[in-house]
């Protein structure tokens, strides 16, 4: 790509590679998380139609980012006419360029369906339809590997702005206003940050983004840099220019190859064409981006531990004051933001603070993305505005629990965060009111349970977690969280009493206060929300001896309802110790209790729901 | 000044200690290097990082052996003991783990017939867990490599591992 030496030349680029070309055909294929279920294969099969069929030049396929929609992967957008293909195969191909991009028909196999019905435009589909996509809005649109699509779809536009017009103080001024609060997870106020790294007393500062994103279960982060990665960046280079940092770094986990991959191409384009390194764009203003790796520890997406890292020392966090604004990586003044934090700057910038703020709600504002995942349908991306309830998040976008079974709870935040039971699904979503009800907004990860989830469990499997990954160094942490697993692993295996519930939320508690940083002051958060709002499940298991999701393997008896049972015998054949007998033909399945593992692959396989545990709350068999 | 070279005493088996030299060379390791990029770059070349590795990395950057070492054991990614050609990563995160993550995991260790931190005696598979590898909305998921695989059962994984055994 030809250098940017002025911002006009932006301009006039961007212009020239956005002429609109109607008649082509574009197919845009995930290229990203659907690649876990052979996205490349299938774009290898569409350019191969493409090219026998002589179409090049009229018809492109373009490896784009993520579609949102995952639960359709691979997932296929055909443009201009917007037509959404879920699971696509390499062997669709032929197809889906004989009937839908030559022939102008649909392909009603491969289109999404809500209620029966085939919804083969993506913006008439619901998972769509209620979301807002600001952050979002080229994901999934342009290549990620191309600086020109970048381009041509409004990339950089923001760093100009800043850059040649505005002068540092007037961008902290405008972020400010904006209202715009982290991403990472405590939703601190982005412009104040940049004014304390800014006021800070030193001649080199530094930018880091924090690309970390530790919480399981989340994928927003990764999704940003897979699938527009220009965007961080710029949103790095606004930051950079307004606290004074000429040396940024994103701080990217090993576990995430693709946005490693998206990241180091668009940082090499990005300063070949004079985005990044002296004099960026003619305004006079140097800066450029390193990357590093983590290398598999969770606590270092911590501030300080991350530094440390950075620094090439073992991760572990430090007290704070001092703030890394003030003495961060080398000493130095340090400003750290999360990636989505990052990839709403340009948005602020290009758009004004104004109009940013006139999205979400009083004290949060603009957009937040959640990673929808668990027992949903829909499982994916999703952008909503900041002040959006659960059930919008979980039934009008996620499309409901999967097999229709009830929705129990929904854990956000990950390992600092908490459960949100059923009786908050009309809560407005923002940092605040989750705080109230005992989770966090975290980074935006969203698990949604079902009845066939042990809360009990979830506790454990968390404590198991971050004790894990706690770093050692302050006791309440690393002795605490040990302690509180060692209880909770008792009551799953049925040795637990009922003063271990007292004793989890003492003990909690303590931790919660004296840990040294965020890890362990969160750590406690799953246990404390679960026991607040499932206290029974507890009960049951250590009074009852019975664990009524049917999970924790001490204490669930696995049983075939009778007058659910059709006798089809996938369970039999699903059975892993052959537990599961079925006679002949119309005879029912029963189980073998001596046996049985309790590992319940019968109950996810059997389509009737006729596999039920003892003792929950609907079984009126079992005697 | 470099302090004149230890006698090398490691126990590394197999491992010629003029070929982890030339790899640092090649990697132009120095006193510059950062710590964590260079250890992750001979990982890479090596497979695991021998203690002549590290003694090497630990001269070269002038970095003592301790911290070294130090760095080496905090960090979940390095390892000091060969492991297999192939390695699987099985999600042991929040979306995976409601979604069936340990019958996966219990499905590859029976396969495979070893445990986590693992390697099969043909060594060409290694096994352990990770939190999460950002692929929940296929769960449950793993890693081969940099591959990912989502939406697992006991016949996918089967099927996945054999396309490696035949390679
Ligand atoms: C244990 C722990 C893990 C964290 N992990 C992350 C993470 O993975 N990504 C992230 O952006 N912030 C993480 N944070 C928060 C960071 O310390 C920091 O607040 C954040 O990166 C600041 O960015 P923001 O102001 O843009 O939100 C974590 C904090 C703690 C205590
Ligand atoms: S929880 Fe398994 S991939 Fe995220």
């Amino acid at each position: 790509m030809k250098r940017i030496e002025t911002v006009d030349d932006l301009g006039r680029m961007r212009e020239a590679l956005s002429v609109p070309r109607p008649d082509e055909v574009v197919i845009r294929v995930c290229s990203t998380g659907c690649r876990a279920l052979g996205a490349l294969a299938v774009c290898d099969a569409l350019d191969a139609e493409v090219a026998s069929r002589d179409l090049g030049g009229r018809v492109r396929v373009v490896r784009v980012g993520c579609h949102g929609l995952c639960a359709g992967a691979v997932a296929v957008l055909i443009d201009p006419k917007g037509i959404f293909y879920k699971n696509v195969t390499p062997d669709d191909a032929g197809e889906i360029i004989a009937q839908t991009v030559i022939g102008g028909e649909i392909v009603e196999r491969l289109c999404w369906s809500e209620d029966g019905q085939i919804v083969p435009q993506r913006d008439e589909i619901a998972f769509y339809k209620h979301q807002r996509k600001l952050v979002l809005q080229n994901c999934g649109v342009i290549a990620p590997a191309s600086l020109e699509d970048a381009v041509a779809h409004g990339a950089y536009q923001g760093a100009a702005k800043a850059l040649s017009e505005m002068s540092p103080d007037a961008v902290i001024a405008e972020v400010l206003e904006s209202g715009l609060r982290g991403r990472g997870g405590a939703g601190f106020p982005t412009g104040r940050k940049w004014q304390f790294a800014r006021a800070a007393a030193g001649d080199e500062k530094y930018i880091i983004c924090n690309a970390d994103e530790g919480d399981p279960g989340a994928f927003m982060d990764r999704a940003l840099l897979e699938g527009d990665p220009h965007l961080v960046l710029e949103g790095m280079i606004v930051g950079a220019y307004a606290i004074g940092a000429a040396q940024g770094y994103i701080y990217v986990r090993a576990e995430y190859p693709i946005a490693i991959e998206h990241t180091i191409l668009a940082l090499e384009s990005a300063r070949e064409a004079g985005l990044l390194g002296e004099n960026i764009m003619g305004t006079g203003f140097d800066f450029d981006i390193e990357i590093r790796q983590g290398a598999g520890a969770f606590v270092c997406g911590e501030e300080t531990a991350l530094i440390a890292s950075i620094e090439g020392k073992r991760g572990m966090p430090r007290p704070r004051p001092p703030f890394p604004a003030n003495s961060g990586l080398q000493d130095r003044p340090t400003n750290i933001n999360n990636v989505e934090t990052l990839a709403n700057v340009p948005l602020v910038i290009v758009r004004g603070a104004a109009e940013y703020a006139s999205t979400g709600t009083e004290a949060s504002r603009g957009t937040k993305i959640f990673a929808l995942a668990g027992k949903v349908n829909n499982t994916g991306l999703v952008e909503v505005p900041m002040g959006a309830t659960l059930r919008q998040i979980v039934f009008d976008i996620g499309g409901g629990i999967l097999r229709g079974r009830k929705f129990k709870a929904a854990q956000m935040g990950g390992p600092s965060g908490g459960c949100v039971p059923a009786e908050f699904l009309d809560h407005p979503i923002d940092y605040d009111s989750l705080q109230e009800i005992g989770a966090i907004m975290g980074s935006g990860g969203l698990i949604v349970m079902d009845e066939t989830t042990c809360m009990v469990d979830i506790a454990r499997f968390f404590t198991e977690f971050v004790q894990s990954e706690s770093c050692g160094k302050c006791v309440p942490c690393r002795i605490g969280t040990k302690r509180m697993l060692e209880i909770l692993t008792r009551i799953t295996l049925g040795a637990g009493e009922l003063e271990d519930i007292d004793r989890l939320v003492k003990l909690g508690e303590m931790i919660r206060e004296s840990s040294l940083c965020g890890l362990g002051q969160t750590a406690p958060n799953p246990v404390l929300s679960t026991i607040r709002y499932f206290r029974d499940e507890y009960v049951a298991h250590v009074v009852d001896g019975n664990c009524p999701a049917g999970v924790c393997k001490a204490l669930a008896t696995f049983v075939v309802a009778p007058e659910l049972c059709k006798a089809c015998g996938l369970c039999v054949k699903a059975c892993p110790v052959d537990a599961i007998s079925d006679g002949a033909k119309k005879i029912l399945a029963l189980i073998d209790q001596d046996k049985c593992t309790a590992c319940g692959v019968c109950r996810d396989t059997c389509k009737f729901d006729a596999i039920i545990t003892s003792g929950a709350p609907d079984d009126q068999t079992n005697g | 000044m470099m302090r004149e070279p230890v006698e090398d005493t490691s126990t590394d088996q197999g491992v010629d200690p003029a070929e982890v030299m030339a790899v640092l060379d090649e990697l132009g390791v120095g006193p510059d290097s950062d710590l964590i990029s260079i250890l992750q770059d001979v990982q890479e070349r090596l497979g695991w990082l021998p203690a002549a590795a590290l003694r090497g990395v630990s001269e070269r950057t002038r970095i003592p052996l301790s911290r070294v070492y130090g760095v080496v054991s905090f960090y979940a990614q390095f390892y000091t003991e060969p492991h297999g050609k192939h390695t699987i990563r099985c999600c042991r995160g929040t979306a995976c783990h409601v979604r069936g993550g340990q019958r996966v995991f219990g499905v590859i260790s029976d396969i495979l017939g070893i445990g986590e931190g693992e390697t099969t005696p043909d060594m060409l598979f290694y096994l352990e867990t990770v939190a999460c590898i950002g692929t929940c909305f296929l769960a449950p998921a793993m890693l081969i490599d940099d591959q990912c695989y989502g939406e697992l059962t006991p016949k996918r994984v089967e099927t996945i591992l054999e396309s490696y055994q035949v390679k």
